[in-house]
């Protein structure tokens, strides 16, 4: 199925064209760093920047960065595709720094570069709050900093951070994110402060790259047992790129386990299925199924709602060649919500009409 | 159907005991002098519910805060650990739509009992279900 006219991308990745790119947007102190210090980037190996996953080989332009200009995100994605809203998010690895003042300035200055070089450039953009997450206070002062711009329509963590994302250290994050109305954004990829699989490190990006799939399990099971819906019931958590097929089958097990020490989690008063029908989205990019309608709808059968999932390109990312498809076997009005309500219905700070 | 199970001084407080009859598995339970029966077999898959743990109920009005209280009044099934209230037979993770059935448990005199078939001596008080 075609994509319908004015889809909302969930999921753009910018890319940093190099450390001096947020240059401008740092403290003297931290600038100077760069130079001071030699430092090269924080180009991390979740996306390898030369791996085919990380850009579409025809997407790379001769002699620049790829997917550092607006102009590219126009001509690869917003005009062709007649995409009316785009949600950017930048997986510049931030997040890899492990001295957490330096994080925080460098992860505020590519916020800033965000609002900058993309926000600014094209009413049709809308951001993402990068948060450094490495230290709760300083994740909540950049929603602070940051939530005053309307534009700015969720914030986002990787999905392997430093501990499981729901533990209480990380509350005071979700309280600024419901006083914001800003849903939580999880992306695939790593701080790097565990192996990337919970068998140690793998040899392969192949390997690598589906270990987020357990990743988001393990956040999602987090979460929920924590309590974390039952404290903050109006959190909405948006999982990118995390493929969508293994969700049914992975709540099955916790929900199974769930019934038998149920007592262990007491505050947990629901099915966590039912929990993440209301308060969990996931983009459509990848969505592992294989190419059959009949395949499709049964996993549609499965999440047991039309409401959780959301249309994204994955821009630059290699999911799919030539222009967007959405997976077969979804009718008229599923793509409407998939491309539009539901995308509407989960970022309450992203209207259609656009203000230049 | 009116069933006598046992007189009261063989199920003291805290103990259970399996019967059958009339085609029926039940397990009857003592909380402190009050008599409960429930279905031997768990709704999920036909567990042994008198072969399960007991415990009190874990109870929680936000996350990291625990109440546990009504100790021993709910028993778990041994196969998959569902807990289920003994005084109802509704299951803790479903009480609406889960739950194990429950028959009516009373103590009577041995005097009233005697047109039963169980032999039955005046001056003692038994267990009766309902089933």
């Amino acid at each position: 199925m075609d994509l319908p006219a004015g889809a909302i991308d969930a999921d753009l990745h910018p890319m940093v064209p190099g450390l001096s790119a947020l240059a401008p947007y740092l403290p003297d102190l931290w600038r100077d760093q760069i130079t001071l210090r030699g430092m090269e980037g924080f180009d991390t190996q979740a996306y390898p920047p030369k791996a085919p996953k990380t850009v579409r080989a025809d997407w790379r332009p001769q002699g620049e960065w790829p997917a550092s200009r607006i102009g590219h995100l126009r001509e690869q994605v917003l005009d062709p595709w007649r995409v009316s809203r785009g949600i950017v998010t930048p997986l510049y690895g931030v997040q890899l720094v492990f001295n957490e003042d330096m994080g925080h300035a460098f992860t505020a200055a590519l916020n800033d570069w965000t609002r900058a070089e993309w926000l600014d450039a094209d009413p049709r953009l809308a951001g993402s709050i990068v948060l450094p997450m490495f230290n709760a206070e300083h994740a909540v002062a950049e929603i602070e900093r940051c939530a005053p711009d309307p534009r700015f329509v969720q914030a986002m963590v990787l999905v392997m951070g430093e501990t499981p994302l729901g533990r209480r250290h990380n509350w005071p994050v979700f309280e600024a994110l419901v006083k914001h109305n800003l849903p939580l954004a999880i992306h695939a990829g790593t701080a790097y402060r565990n192996p990337v699989t919970s068998l140690g490190w793998p040899s392969w990006y192949a390997e690598d790259y589906a270990a987020n799939q357990q990743a988001f399990q393990s956040t999602m099971a987090s979460l929920i047992t924590e309590g974390v819906f039952v404290r903050f019931p109006t959190l909405k958590v948006v999982l990118l790129e995390s493929g969508v097929s293994w969700l049914p089958a992975f709540l099955w097990r916790l929900v199974k386990g769930w019934k038998g020490v149920r007592f262990e989690v007491p505050w947990l008063d629901r099915n966590p299925f039912d929990v993440v029908r209301e308060n969990v989205r996931l983009s459509i990019q990848p969505f592992d199924a294989p190419e059959d309608a009949e395949t499709v709808q049964r996993v549609m059968d499965h999440l047991g709602s039309d409401q959780m999932l959301l249309w994204s390109s994955d821009w630059p990312h290699w999911q799919f060649d030539g222009p967007p498809r959405l997976p077969p076997g979804i009718d008229a009005t599923l793509a409407r919500k998939i491309c539009v309500e539901n995308a509407l219905s989960t970022f309450d700070r992203l209207a259609l009409e656009v203000t230049p | 159907m009116k069933h006598i199970v046992a007189p009261v001084a063989e199920i003291p407080p805290g103990e259970r005991r399996l019967v059958e009859a009339h085609g029926k598995r039940v397990v009857v339970f003592n909380l402190a002098g009050e008599f409960f029966a429930l279905s031997d077999r768990c709704p999920h898959q036909g567990g042994s519910l008198a072969a399960g743990p007991v415990m009190g109920l874990v109870e929680s009005p936000c996350p990291g805060e625990y109440h546990y209280g009504r100790a021993g009044e709910i028993i778990r099934c041994p196969w998959h650990a569902w807990e289920f209230d003994i005084r109802t037979g509704k299951s803790r993770f479903d009480p609406r739509r889960m739950k194990v059935r429950a028959f009516p448990a009373c103590v009577e005199k041995g005097e009233a009992l005697q047109a039963e078939t169980f032999p039955v001596l005046i001056e003692e008080d038994y267990v009766v279900v309902e089933l």
